[in-house]
């Protein structure tokens, strides 16, 4: 299946839709992932991220609308599309009555490989993920971190064409996140496509050549990360704190600073292009708050712009 | 379902379940063990204890010791009880504790390569089981005739009538609290399912009753081929065994269907 600009996508969807009994999870997303690209899907929890990628692995099936993966149809085709995927899940789900090696060589049996093969690549893998000298330890005696690093490594057995990988690093610490990071920048050099799915945003800036934000099932904005700063927010933003909780009564006198202006229970934020222009102008006019704070846009005010700031869940 | 289901049975990709679970066990080997010993400590406490208190018995017009008249449901007690425990229990920790299945079936397997390769490991340790079993019956001289070795075949029909049902009773638990009501089934089975004294005993009402239990079935079964009296009831009993392997293989399908691929 052809893209929008006629090339060649290793995964396309139109219309593409999943419905559970009465409720939309997906409803008719359009997208298109190219080979070799690092694409993010970013959401609230409930935004329909999990089920996108439950119907991109060939596991779940598509309600309606049309879904490629390698060329292929997930519908029909799916132990050939499995068979050249990694696939992180959100939650760990590895045999914890296994050791850490059988863990990978038991997976790779299931993609037919010899052992002789899985043997090498497991030592490989092992190394990969900084696990060599646990290979002989029962998995349920791992960290968190390392559970992780694991599950990463047993999604790449089969040396897969594309990785998905759903929420990969959350609940780890920041140590066990940049190691992951740096992972997936060699996959990704090797020329391995990466799927993520995300809710931290400096991972979405940090991973994703491009990314689509979804909200309620929907996507709701498409670009790089720069770009989807450039189109949803200002280039810098102001955060303004007074040490009290009425903020509504500065409304109205801060509001001709910015492009954009929100009230916060906790601060107000100014969306301008020179925040420190900005400042001096909220000086002058004799407003004092009791701190500022210049700093650029990111991709959470996009987000947040985009996805609002209520709870879904 | 089955008609997907059945043709696949075997496969080479639900062989590689049957690899994994070998390599569980291979590191649990005090289970292994524990599967072999089981059986024939009921042997021994059973057939060498009870068989001097108890007078030889009419069976079939044919008087046959205590412990010939017991041993063969036994076999049939002991290929329920592993079939069970080791389809329920080890489902219900991949199915919701563990959540293996669902990484497994990321790969090329799908659900029913999942569902087929269980059975099929199930099938296979008890015929290791059911082997050792028969053979220290007829060491122990608790054979009733050569017919005995026909117990092998139709240990692994109720193995596998009870590990299809155990696949898809292990669908329905949600907790480990959920285990005693397996228990709470298996226990009077096993105690009145004509195990230790013919159903005949039994009020008719009550004999009735009890010969719709699987495990009388296959218990009847065994105990006509050990002493080779054959009828053709036991076609029948077959039967019901393999009607209940059927029916439980086809919901446990269809479970596993909706609880890991919705």
């Amino acid at each position: 299946m052809m893209d929008g600009a006629g090339r060649e996508g290793i995964v396309v969807a139109r219309g593409l839709t999943k419905r559970f009994g009465d409720f939309e999870a997906v409803h008719g997303i359009d997208f298109s992932i190219e080979r070799g690209e690092s694409f993010g899907f970013l959401g609230p929890n409930g935004a329909g991220k999990t089920s996108t990628m439950r119907m991109i692995s060939a596991v779940s099936q598509p309600t309606s609308g049309s879904l490629s993966v390698f060329g292929l149809d997930p519908r029909d085709d799916g132990p050939e599309i499995r068979a050249r995927l990694g696939v992180v899940p959100q939650e760990d789900t590895l045999e914890l009555e296994l050791t850490v090696r059988l863990n990978l060589e038991m997976f790779g049996r299931y993609f037919d490989l010899p052992r002789r093969v899985l043997r090498e690549r497991a030592d490989e893998l092992l190394a990969f993920s900084q696990l060599s000298e646990r290979a002989d330890d029962k998995v349920d005696n791992l960290s968190g971190g390392m559970k992780r690093r694991l599950t990463i490594a047993r999604a790449l057995i089969n040396r897969p064409d594309l990785l998905i990988l759903d929420e990969p690093t959350t609940g780890l610490d920041p140590q066990a996140r940049h190691l992951l990071w740096e992972r997936l920048y060699r996959l990704k050099r090797e020329g391995v496509t990466l799927i993520i799915t995300t809710h931290y945003m400096d991972e979405a800036e940090q991973l994703c050549d491009r990314l689509v934000v979804m909200d309620r099932g929907a996507i709701v904005a498409e670009g790089t990360p720069r770009q989807l700063i450039a189109d949803h927010s200002t280039r810098e933003v102001v955060e303004l704190r007074f040490g009290t909780d009425a903020h509504e009564q500065f409304e109205r006198d801060l509001a001709r600073f910015a492009q954009r202006i929100e009230i916060l229970p906790d601060r107000i934020l100014l969306y301008v292009d020179d925040g420190d222009e900005t400042l001096r102008e909220v000086h002058a006019s004799g407003i004092t708050p009791a701190s500022a704070l210049v700093r650029r846009s990111s991709l959470e005010d996009v987000f947040l712009r985009l996805t609002g700031r209520t709870l879904v869940d | 379902m089955l008609t997907r289901t059945l043709p696949r049975f075997g496969s080479r990709r639900s062989w590689h379940i049957f690899e994994r679970n070998f390599a569980v066990y291979r590191s649990q080997w005090l289970m292994l063990v524990s599967g072999f010993f089981e059986p024939l400590f009921y042997l021994l406490s059973v057939g060498i204890g009870l068989n001097h208190l108890i007078a030889p018995q009419l069976v079939g017009g044919r008087f046959i010791s205590y412990a010939t008249f017991v041993a063969p449901g036994m076999l049939a007690t002991s290929a329920m009880n592993g079939a069970v425990i080791d389809s329920i229990f080890n489902t219900f920790f991949r199915l919701k504790i563990s959540h293996s299945y669902d990484a497994v079936l990321s790969t090329p397997l799908d659900v029913t390569d999942v569902a087929l390769g269980e059975v099929w490991w199930a099938l296979g340790r008890a015929a290791i089981y059911a082997a050792s079993f028969i053979t220290c019956m007829v060491l122990l001289g608790d054979a009733g005739s050569a017919w005995v070795v026909l117990c092998w075949p139709a240990a692994l029909v109720t193995s596998l009538a009870f590990s299809c049902a155990g696949l898809a009773a292990a669908t329905y638990i949600r907790s480990w609290q959920d285990f005693d009501l397996v228990t709470l089934i298996q226990l009077p089975l096993f105690l009145f399912s004509g195990t230790f004294f013919p159903i005949t005993l039994y009020p008719h009402w009550l004999g009735a009753i009890i010969s719709i239990s699987p495990l009388y079935q296959s218990a009847a079964l065994m105990r006509g081929l050990s002493l080779g009296q054959f009828d053709v009831v036991m076609l029948g009993r077959v039967a019901y065994l393999v009607a209940l392997a059927l029916a439980g293989l086809w919901l446990a399908a269809r479970r596993f269907q909706r609880i890991l691929v919705p």
